[in-house]
């Protein structure tokens, strides 16, 4: 076997220098009758072409020649081949967490860099090494939020990624903590003014998104001062991180909960991701998540290493302040790589260029007869858009014509049954965005 | 001058492996930033331009992000390729790591997951055009059954500490739907830093047991404590000294017969594989750490992924959505009443599903032979250590091996110099200070990825330091000398933590609006 | 090495006596058991505790430990200068790096802790155990 760097021989030289009469000796501490007497059916033993042939036959069973209108919390955006190189390189790729700072230096300045760059994006003054997404990442959040207040009940927002909202509920069911959600208005905004003062005086935290799970951005100022005069928190959700290239940063928010599969991470059928908490300085010890810090050796040099580790559950045990345990290393790295190319100018461009193209989308939506945007508010680059005819009908027809249409929502808001969520990006081409309109409009129009 | 004569120590004679590696002065890349650089280009805006300011009003508009580094390409490429030059890796050599699995990650895993059709799906495209994707996760999910022994799977967790609180909610859903939910998780006192976080989560409280003075579960003891109280045992086998749990079966059979169920934390499943199926001796629910003993890489911590595998009985609790099968067509099934709900986002880690995919079907049945040398090469380097360094439980190794520092302590030196001083020998350090019924433990897991040459390189190295402790404790103790930076200053760090670079310039301004709060910080 | 003044609890804790209010701290074995203190998180004043109730934490850079009230009462002032300069515990755990003051609701509590000799042997018994 290719992998195994070893002959037959040695594996008996070995044996022998052990002592065991055979191999079969090694496992003897297992009784006879739990040990398999048979072969694992399992397929293969491929080599590298026929697994490669697998892969590829499975990947002409997807959506290649069809071209998506979906976002919803995972985003087709550029991605650079400098940034695919780099994190390949079998010193990021193979390496383990970096507890031994003296050798895992490459590591621990990356996600010093990492942490700066989401800091600077957020406008937070901390961020953490990351999460397992942006899911567990505002889950997580709460938990935080939770131990800050030492309150056990949170206000969710409806516009918050459902899928999100059910992650926190699976973890919130047995810790005691209390799920309660409020509504939007007409501008596909939260409903501030259906929130108690009563409510908010015993939550731990408002938890809002933007843009939000209706691709509407929402204005944290005045849900902030609510939250912060009951002394809750503020946890803003962002799902669409580039869209604070050039929409202003959540610094009301007391938590952000940031989900960075924007940056250069491909959407590979939902993992793996990057999820990020960032808060301000003062809440840094209640923050889960590795930290990196800088410091100093004995000669004076600048180095890295991991701190603040007494949060983590190696530690605390039954104390921890979670219990997750990896961090996305390395698509950190493939964050961190992304942004540092795109820099100042081209994050900015980039998210004006997303901006210009959703405008466009909205304007040949609104074209065809038939056809209205329900949702008021400011987006960034996506939509939800209301057809004449249920989204079933309209996405079949679609999937026909090789173009996977704007995402039901009825399948997280079962009353809004003719709304599809349209997302368009900077990959998105005029041309495509023109077909689509086309297509539904003969559609529509059948 | 210290650094000198270090040197000339570190490349003893007869040591094979040793030397310095090229080290280069980087600074952040905000160091390196300068106005009006960058280092990508975008095809023209196709549709009329729109400006963001006009677009979004002064209330979202935002200029652009404060000390955003601006580099080019070239830049970019040296500054991460010289931090790269600053790592270990398994690439580089062994990384023997205990309870970690640090093996050989094979590249064509690396180049399935790129391919497009595979790293270019979106998690919420109709099951119609992701046929290929749901077959990936349906073949390794019949693996992974076929490996364990058991009877269905979620492969939704990312990491394996979800894949334990996974494993944890189902108990409950479980004994709730016999009317009682219970009160406690029994916890062997050799258990990961994880397991009893885990518990806390699931909403249920930790019982510690102790080992007995083999390491082992003692079962009079055990049955003692399996009360109406106990939803479950949770143990990793082997535990974490690298031993099999010889009462397994029977541990089994105590908790089933007071309706408690056992887990397992398949974290050392790389000494299990092809060999016994946890499914055969009584486990009822596990989860498998695939950046473990299924190749994936770690990455500098990350990403995982941390399947769980059930019995029957807990299958209708599965985490939405699972993955079916019905006459060839595959789909995404989130009609599921009695799941536990949701544990993340979308359908799990699938670019690190794929690889572990692509690491099984490379072996087929043939992962008994890693297996094999997996342990074999753990009992080599225990048969060629266990004079000098002291061996706390005697019982046979499975795919690591447990010393402790008790010999060496006695001329100042702890496992974490010995560890740091392995560095300056070209090996990166063993797991330390783990597991906590080890005083001083060294834990070696060497994995079948080395060659019996890496092996005696390995063993030559630990050796030699072991004389070293001896003959010039100091050196071991100020270790390692050969690497970038010595060992740093990690109470400086944690007292005044510095989490990010700031722009010089704004050092002492805030620029952020902070909204005072009238919480009190706990 | 120990006041002759304070009282010891078998978790490492010293109080000093003066009138109804009590110091505490944590001892010089304490100190030395974690290292270098690198964090410490106190109670807020008017906090009311049982005794054997967690108090606060200390924490070095890898471990955590708990501290516990040797005696019930509520807190009437807490020692915030250790906030900036937890190192104070390594270096003066007697003295000037008290941890707070309380108001001893029952005196009874404090003639069931050890006194100095008690804990010296206690503290000496220890060491003799890690030693073996």
């Amino acid at each position: 076997m290719r992998y195994l760097p070893k002959s037959q021989s040695e594996r008996q030289e070995m044996l022998d220098a052990v002592g065991a009469k055979s191999i079969e000796a090694l496992f003897e501490t297992i009784p006879a009758k739990y040990r398999l007497r048979e072969a694992l059916k399992l397929p293969g033993p491929l080599s590298e072409m026929e697994i490669i042939d697998y892969f590829k036959a499975r990947a002409e069973e997807t959506s290649r020649g069809y071209t998506s209108f979906l976002g919803a919390g995972v985003y087709q955006h550029v991605r650079s081949v400098v940034t695919d190189a780099l994190v390949q390189r079998g010193e990021f790729l193979t390496s383990y967490t970096p507890y031994q700072a003296e050798i895992s230096q490459g590591t621990l300045q990356a996600i010093f860099e990492f942490q700066t760059l989401m800091a600077q994006l957020t406008g937070q003054e901390v961020a953490n090494a990351s999460m397992y997404d942006g899911s567990t990442a505002l889950t997580e959040s709460v938990l935080m939020a939770e131990r800050l207040t030492q309150r056990h009940r949170v206000l969710v927002a409806r516009t918050v990624h459902p899928e999100y909202r059910q992650v926190l509920a699976t973890y919130a069911k047995h810790l005691g903590i209390e799920v309660e959600e409020f509504g939007f208005t007409a501008s596909g905004q939260i409903d501030l003014a259906s929130i108690r003062a009563d409510a908010l005086a015993e939550s731990a935290a408002v938890v809002v998104q933007s843009p939000n799970f209706f691709g509407v951005l929402e204005a944290l100022g005045p849900v902030a001062e609510a939250a912060h005069a009951q002394g809750a928190l503020l946890i803003n959700c962002i799902t669409e991180p580039l869209s604070l290239g050039v929409v202003r940063p959540p610094e009301a928010a007391d938590i952000v909960a940031l989900e960075a599969q924007s940056f250069g991470v491909p959407s590979s059928y939902g993992g793996p991701y990057v999820g990020v908490i960032a808060t301000r300085d003062k809440f840094v010890r209640q923050m889960p998540g590795r930290l990196a810090g800088e410091t100093t050796d004995a000669a004076g040099r600048r180095g890295f290493c991991l701190t603040l580790a007494t949060r983590e559950q190696h530690i605390r045990r039954e104390k921890a302040t979670s219990n997750i345990c990896t961090n996305e290393a390395l698509y950190a790295l493939v964050v961190t790589i992304h942004l540092c190319l795109l820099g100042k100018e081209g994050l900015r461009e980039l998210a004006a260029q997303n901006l210009a193209k959703a405008r466009f989308a909205q304007e040949a939506m609104k074209a065809i007869p038939g056809v209205t945007l329900p949702f008021s508010g400011k987006i960034f680059n996506e939509f939800v858009v209301e057809f004449p005819r249920p989204m079933k009908h309209i996405n079949e027809r679609l999937l026909a014509e090789k173009i996977i249409g704007p995402l039901a929502l009825d399948r997280y808001y079962p009353e809004q049954n003719n709304r599809g969520l349209l997302c368009v990006t900077e990959v998105t081409p005029r041309a495509e965005i023109e077909r689509l309109a086309a297509a539904i409009r003969k559609i529509v129009a059948a | 001058m210290k650094d000198k004569s270090a040197r000339a120590e570190t490349e003893a004679p007869g040591i094979k492996k040793a030397g310095r590696h090229v080290s280069q002065n980087e600074g952040l890349i905000f160091e390196k930033s300068v106005t009006g650089k960058r280092g990508i280009e975008f095809p023209p805006l196709d549709v009329p331009a729109l400006d963001p300011a006009t677009a979004l009003g002064a209330e979202f508009a935002r200029g652009g992000v404060e000390g955003f580094p601006e580099v080019s390409e070239i830049e970019v490429i040296r500054h991460f390729t010289r931090l790269s030059t600053w790592n270990y890796a398994i690439d580089l050599g062994m990384y023997p790591l205990g309870s970690c699995t640090m093996k050989y990650n094979p590249r064509v895993n690396e180049f399935v997951a790129r391919l497009e059709g595979l790293a270019t799906e979106h998690p919420l495209q109709p099951d119609k055009v992701s046929q290929g994707c749901l077959r990936i996760l349906h073949d390794l999910q019949k693996c992974l059954l076929e490996i364990t022994g058991m009877d269905a799977a979620s492969l939704e967790p990312v990491a394996g500490a979800q894949g334990e609180l996974t494993g944890l909610l189902l108990i409950r859903a479980y004994l709730e739907s016999k009317g009682n939910a219970r009160r406690k998780i029994l916890i062997p006192d050799s258990a990961h830093g994880t397991n009893p976080a885990s518990v806390i989560i699931a909403g249920y409280e930790v019982e510690n047991i102790k080992s007995n003075a083999r390491g082992q579960i003692d079962i009079e003891n055990f049955r003692q404590f399996v009360t109406e109280d106990v939803a479950a045992l949770m143990i990793t086998n082997p535990s974490t000294i690298g031993v099999y749990e010889e009462n397994i079966a029977e541990i089994a059979e105590i908790l089933h017969s007071r309706g408690a169920l056992l887990y397992m934390d398949g974290a050392n499943m790389n000494a299990l594989a092809g060999i016994t199926r946890p499914g055969d001796f009584g486990v009822d629910v596990m989860h498998l750490n695939l950046h473990k003993t299924f190749s994936t890489p770690h990455g500098g911590g990350g990403p995982g992924a941390g399947p769980v595998m059930v019995k029957k009985i807990l299958e209708p609790f599965l985490p939405v959505p699972v993955v079916t099968e019905k006459n060839g067509e595959f789909a995404l099934d989130f009609n599921r009443p009695k799941s536990i709900g949701r544990v993340r986002a979308y359908c799990g880690n699938f670019g690190v599903l794929l690889r572990a995919l692509a690491y099984t079907l490379a072996y087929g049945p043939g992962i008994r032979q890693a297996t094999e040398d997996a342990v074999l090469n753990a009992n080599y380097i225990r048969k060629h250590l266990e004079d000098v360094y002291d061996l706390p439980y005697n019982l046979p190794s499975m795919h690591e091996v447990v010393f402790s520092d008790a010999r060496q302590k006695r001329h100042g030196v702890n496992t974490m110099d010995i560890a740091k001083r392995l560095i300056d020998y070209g090996f990166h350090p063993y797991t330390t200070a783990f597991p906590l019924i080890v005083s001083g433990a060294l834990m070696i897991e060497p994995t079948e990825s080395e060659s019996k040459e890496e092996c005696d390189l390995f063993i030559e190295a630990m050796r030699s330091i072991a004389a070293e402790a001896e003959t010039n404790p100091e050196l071991v103790k100020t270790a390692p000398h050969a690497t970038r930076v010595g060992r740093l200053d990690e109470v400086a760090a944690a007292r005044k933590p510095i989490l990010r670079w700031k722009p010089r310039q704004h050092l002492d301004s805030t620029p952020h609006k902070v909204t005072a709060t009238a919480v009190p910080t706990a | 090495m120990y006041p002759a003044d304070f009282r010891y609890t078998k978790d490492h804790e010293w109080i000093q006596v003066s009138g109804s209010t009590g110091t505490v701290g944590i001892t010089d074995y304490a100190q030395h058991a974690l290292g270098d203190v690198v964090f410490v998180q106190l109670p807020q004043t008017g906090a009311k505790l049982k005794a054997g109730a967690v108090l606060g934490t200390v924490e070095s850079v890898k471990a955590v430990s708990e501290v516990f009230s040797p005696v019930s009462g509520e807190v009437t002032e807490v020692n915030s200068d250790l906030t900036d300069a937890p190192e104070k515990i390594n270096q003066d755990p007697h003295r000037s790096a008290w941890l707070v003051k309380l108001k001893i609701e029952n005196p009874k509590d404090v003639a069931a802790l050890m006194d100095a000799k008690a804990y010296q042997e206690y503290v000496a018994e220890k060491e003799k155990e890690q030693t073996a």
